[in-house]
């Protein structure tokens, strides 16, 4: 018969293990996506320019600093952001078509956002704040609704979520039938995630934002993995299940508003990462939390890359990208995996 | 012997209905303390109060001498494991996963587990004979394998108390007994304390030392399995016949149920039941 062998340091050395494998693959996205883009140059030349105090061509250098670097940045962010806002929201919700947006942040912070452009804001900061705006009073609504003792039941919660996402979906179609000039291309880019109107600037917000909500996350994981055996053994194994649950909830959605509030809409990441990593690695969120911070990323730096790299003229939105690669890799995995 | 729980004057009503009517009971330490009764007598309710997860009663609860609310839940976890009568059986986690879960209110940050609660876990599952299942995940395990994984993972826990609700419900005869026989082996080897819930009340006979019957949230009888199950008690609590005699196997009390069909043929004769109520 098997022993059966467990190893007592097996999760931290595994943790170290896919972390850094991960973080290997993220800055290879990342270097991809700054060397290849419209203005043609070979990756060596880009080399020198990154690692070399000798700025070889001017424009290139600006184009790499000053725009495909803050895009590549903000397009590893919000994958990151956007696929552990899945993983969170599938395991406390306990549904596996759980994704971040679920509980009305897409609705509310895109009505928010194409009130900003139908009044004539600026991208930034304009747009951003009045989707942020948006989102959190769509959030706040939506825990209003299922507070109390409801709570703590998912069902409520998710209900309450597709609710108000149904009623923000009409307000936007009313809001886009009622519009008819050249502000309706910008709420479809906006609806459909768009990582161009980018600075230095809002990537650093974005990042002392993101980063808090991550290591927050983290510590909670352990917490996320009783919470999985149902909120009644957990609390008899020591969780405190509803402070937790408030915790996730609103870290997530607070962190998911903050990214969508810059990009718009990216769709399907943030289903998809999530359930590819857990079919890899396991059902564990300790292992799970960096990687779909780190994988999530890099996934969307590559997806950036392809989406401004494939069309002949201009680029399509990434969002068309991460579920044309996502559905059928999550389906071939799927059909091999055992789980 | 020490108390393990006490409980005086418990009373909880959900929306205007209430479930529990002021029990007051005391379960010592050691003890195999089988809680029986009807459907929505509120054994359940009764149990998960015990275990902490249900808050807003009336009355008083003491957990090893001290109030349940000044435990924090780590700490009340550390004394109580509970195996609910739902189990998650559609858990991706593996059996070694699952059980080591049970070291939680133990250990620290993020829960990572040190040798000696490998070691533990190890010992549980060696305890709880699900050493072949190690390696499988929960969701390929059949219903009364992950039963006693979870309970594996209660011993793991290293609680004073185990509370479970209806463990052998769902289980065949072989499952019963030995889910039972494990229950009464924690109780000598490791002088935990059992509580369980039942509805099957020969088996409760023959394992538990005390008997709590309960109905409409009401003590009906407390005490030892002879004084507890006799006809009369029995009728008051399930509105129904049961034979009660003794077992071939122990002396153990048995109750046997009898078919509607039979008692109106007896109601002529009154042979049958006359010779089992007192």
């Amino acid at each position: 018969m098997e022993k059966s062998k467990i190893n007592p340091n097996d999760t931290i050395k595994r943790i170290l293990l896919i972390s850094f494998f991960l973080s290997i693959l993220l800055v290879i996205a990342i270097f991809m996506g700054i060397s290849i883009g419209s203005t043609g140059s070979g990756m060596g030349e880009i080399l020198k320019t990154v690692f070399s105090d000798v700025d070889l061509d001017p424009l290139l250098n600006a184009i790499i600093w000053k725009l495909r670097f803050p895009r590549v940045l903000l397009a590893a962010l919000v994958g990151g952001a956007l696929s552990l806002g899945g993983l969170v929201f599938q395991a406390l919700l306990r549904n596996p078509l759980a994704e971040p947006y679920i509980l009305g942040v897409s609705g509310g912070s895109a009505i928010g956002a194409i009130g900003g452009i139908l009044i004539g804001f600026s991208q930034y900061p304009g747009i951003t704040i009045t989707a942020f705006a948006g989102s959190s009073l769509v959030l706040a609504a939506v825990l209003a609704l299922s507070s109390g003792h409801a709570i703590l039941k998912q069902d409520t919660l998710l209900l309450a979520g597709v609710m108000v996402n149904s009623f923000c979906s009409a307000v936007i179609m009313f809001l886009i039938s009622m519009t008819q000039d050249s502000r309706l291309h910008s709420i479809m880019f906006w609806l459909m995630g768009d990582f161009t109107m980018i600075n230095f600037t809002q990537v650093s917000i974005l990042t002392a934002i993101l980063i808090p909500c991550f290591i927050l996350i983290f510590l909670l994981s352990d917490s996320m993995n009783l919470l999985l055996l149902g909120k009644e053994m957990a609390v008899t194994m020591g969780v405190n299940t509803r402070v937790v649950t408030l915790i996730l909830l609103i870290t997530s959605s607070f962190m998911v508003s903050a990214t969508v509030s810059h990009c718009g809409l990216v769709g399907f990441v943030g289903l998809v990462i999530p359930h590819l990593l857990r079919l890899i690695i396991g059902p564990d969120h300790r292992l799970l939390v960096p990687a779909c911070i780190l994988g999530g990323g890099a996934y969307m730096v590559f997806c950036d890359l392809l989406a401004r790299a494939l069309p002949i003229q201009g680029e399509m939105p990434v969002g068309v990208i991460t579920a044309m690669i996502g559905a059928p890799l999550f389906i071939i995995l799927l059909r091999h995996s055992r789980v | 012997m020490d108390t393990a729980i006490s409980i005086k004057n418990l009373g909880y009503s959900y929306s205007d209905s209430s479930i529990l009517k002021g029990l007051s009971f005391n379960i010592k330490t050691g003890e195999f303390f089988v809680i029986l009764g009807p459907n929505g007598s509120g054994k359940t309710t009764l149990m998960k109060i015990a275990a902490g997860i249900i808050k807003g009663y009336k009355g008083k609860l003491n957990i090893l001498g001290q109030p349940i609310d000044s435990y924090t839940k780590r700490n009340l976890a550390k004394k109580i494991a509970f195996v609910p009568q739902m189990i998650p059986t559609d858990s991706p986690f593996t059996v070694s996963e699952v059980v080591l879960m049970g070291r939680s209110p133990h250990s620290g940050f993020l829960g990572f587990s040190r040798q000696k609660d490998v070691e533990t876990a190890m010992e549980a599952i060696s305890f709880a004979g699900v050493e072949h299942l190690a390696h499988r995940r929960i969701n390929q395990l059949s219903g009364g394998e992950s039963q006693r994984v979870f309970i594996a993972k209660a011993i793991c826990q290293e609680p004073e108390i185990i509370l479970l609700d209806e463990p052998t419900a769902s289980l065949d005869l072989a499952h019963q007994i030995k889910t039972m026989d494990l229950m009464e082996q924690l109780k000598n080897e490791k002088k935990m304390t059992i509580v369980m819930i039942s509805h099957d009340i020969n088996l409760a006979a023959m394992y538990g030392t005390c008997i709590l019957l309960l109905k409409n949230g009401k003590i009906i009888s407390l005490g030892s399995p002879e004084d507890v199950l006799t006809f009369d008690t029995l009728e008051k609590a399930y509105g129904c016949k049961l034979l009660v005699d003794k077992s071939p196997v122990g002396l153990f009390t048995r109750i046997t149920p009898v078919p509607q069909r039979y008692l109106e043929e007896d109601k002529q004769k009154n042979m049958l039941l006359r010779n089992f109520s007192k």
